[in-house]
């Protein structure tokens, strides 16, 4: 039940524990007990909405920046990362294989902050050798979602 | 002028869905819960090898049966889910949809008068495919109270001296009834004693939802007397495709073929390479689409209950058949008015048979969001048919 539960509130948050009994087949104080459960195991980290910030007057700019950094006795990685992801305007931090070592994700209202951000804090840091920043053009598809898709029926209304 | 037309094709009446087609596309922004295929668009990697294949240039005919690679992972697709085993090089034919494997299935099998025992309700094609062949249909109008299964009393009851064939239509379209294996041996007995022909449609097969479907196949001495018919469309959400086949005995597969070499030389060869793809790397998909619809059954189900509607929990297919007879009207009467007040259009079990009588087809090949606002609707419809009354 974990996995299927989980895949429904990935894709829909808001739906309430009756429904979620419903669509599952289960009572709802054992929908309940396990959306505690997995709230406590932090499997379950947060509510969030996907929002689409273009269609709206609020100017939002991303960039994805890719960091290459040195390690230094006793600093692992995760060290670095932390130092990174304390900063509020990141928004997502992740260890990378292959050419490149950290992949940070930035919200900032204009280019301007962003690059900024990347050249007052980021490539300061110590153990920061070098960065490449990537701004975002457009998002055509976030968190499994395709933001533009049009959800139009073709069939035929009635077949047998 | 004479008129030219065959005495039997005159015969057939045009489909019950398709004269409620032509209401409900008259009707504007209704809500069609009438739709007999998947909601799902085929799946992503399935569709790139067709487009792969286009790429490559296969443009040409198949062999008749079909690709035999295809044929190859049909026959271990049912070898793992039935225990069975078929020959692909020929006991294993690739048809256009699996309406066409009926078509040709009957028209191989059946002589003048033979008569061909077809449960109802059931799917449209049945009956006018083996009238056109020659064939004399008995139907056996199945029961709500036997959750729409076929009882060996109702088969017995049906069977004559000139009884040949039987269809086999389950996971049923309409009613979302399945046959559990205890339900299929208790008829394999009869159809064994009086030697008859057994023509399983199993197009629905990946979609039960109370353990994995059983074939008829499987049990003992069926495979020799049994038409096994599946393919592509609902599986795998490959309507559009036209891709299905059938396995059986020897004898009468190679006597399909010759019908199928003559009217349709083969399947399409691109839904064939896609349908390659399905079958080796399509599991995941099956399991995703499966589960989905398994939750809005379960909401419809739910839903009734709350409403007081009378539905058998139905475990197969996409389709839920609650019955409507609580409110005095035909079928017809009520999918109408249903139509009209609330813009909903669900298809009366007549369109299936006589045997719907009473009943109402809805299909839950919607996302649930649209589910949930054509049952706010129904709801209010029956609530002010019951104040009416």
């Amino acid at each position: 039940m974990r996995e299927q539960l989980l895949s429904i509130i990935e894709k829909n948050s808001r739906i309430g524990i009756s429904e979620l009994a419903v669509l599952l087949g289960k009572e709802e104080i054992e929908i309940a007990n396990e959306i505690k459960k997995l709230e406590e195991e932090h499997v379950i980290c947060g509510y969030h909405t996907l929002i689409d910030w273009e269609k709206t007057s609020i100017e939002k700019v991303s960039a994805i920046i890719e960091v290459r950094v040195t390690l230094q006795r006793g600093q692992g990685f995760d060290k670095i990362a932390q130092r990174i992801y304390n900063y509020p305007e990141v928004k997502s931090v992740y260890l990378i294989s292959g050419g490149f070592d950290l992949m940070v994700t930035l919200e900032e209202k204009s280019l301007k902050e962003i690059a900024a951000f990347v050249s007052d804090k980021l490539s300061t840091l110590d153990n920061v050798l070098s960065t490449g920043t990537h701004f975002v053009l457009k998002r055509y598809k976030v968190h499994g979602t395709i933001l533009d898709e049009v959800n139009e029926d073709t069939r035929e209304v009635v077949t047998p | 002028m004479r008129n030219f037309l065959s005495d039997r094709v005159q015969n057939i009446k045009p489909s019950g869905i398709r004269k409620f087609f032509d209401i409900v596309s008259e009707m504007k922004d209704a809500i069609s819960l009438g739709v007999g295929e998947p909601d799902f668009e085929t799946p992503w990697h399935i569709r790139d090898e067709g487009i792969y294949a286009f790429e490559k240039g296969k443009t040409f005919y198949t062999s008749n049966s079909g690709l035999l690679p295809l044929r190859q992972e049909i026959s271990n697709y049912i070898q793992k889910t039935q225990g069975v085993n078929y020959n692909p090089k020929n006991e294993i034919l690739v048809t256009v949809g699996g309406s066409e494997a009926i078509d040709i299935g009957l028209r191989a099998l059946l002589n003048n008068g033979d008569e061909v025992i077809i449960p109802q309700p059931s799917y449209v094609s049945y009956a006018p495919c083996s009238y056109l062949t020659g064939g004399k249909n008995v139907f056996i109008n199945l029961k709500a109270e036997n959750e729409f299964r076929l009882t060996p009393e109702e088969l017995e009851s049906a069977i004559t001296g000139k009884t040949k064939v039987l269809i086999l239509p389950y996971p049923n379209n309409p009613t979302g009834a399945i046959m559990e294996k205890s339900d299929l041996e208790r008829i394999a007995k009869i159809i064994k004693e009086h030697d008859i022909f057994v023509i399983s449609d199993e197009i629905y097969s990946e979609l039960t939802y109370k353990g994995k479907h059983v074939s008829i196949i499987s049990l003992n001495d069926m495979r020799e007397r049994t038409l096994l018919i599946n393919g592509f469309s609902k599986s795998y959400a490959m309507t559009g495709w036209r891709l299905g086949y059938c396995c059986g005995p020897e004898w009468l597969i190679k006597q399909m073929t010759k019908i199928h070499q003559y009217a349709i030389m083969c399947a399409p060869t691109i839904s064939q390479y896609a349908a390659v793809e399905a079958l080796k790397n399509g599991e995941d998909d099956v399991n995703m689409m499966r589960e989905s619809y398994n939750q809005r059954r379960r909401f419809l189900i739910d839903v009734f209950k709350k409403m007081g509607l009378e539905c058998f929990e139905p475990y197969g297919a996409f389709y839920v058949f609650p019955c409507i007879k609580e409110f005095g009207m035909t079928s017809e009467e009520f999918a109408t008015k249903f139509l009209q007040e609330e813009k909903v259009a669900a298809v009366p079990g007549t369109a299936f048979g006589d045997s719907g009588e009473g009943y109402l087809r809805i299909s839950y090949a919607y996302s649930l969001e649209k589910l949930q606002i054509a049952m706010e609707r129904l709801e209010r419809f029956i609530h002010k048919l019951r104040v009416r009354v």
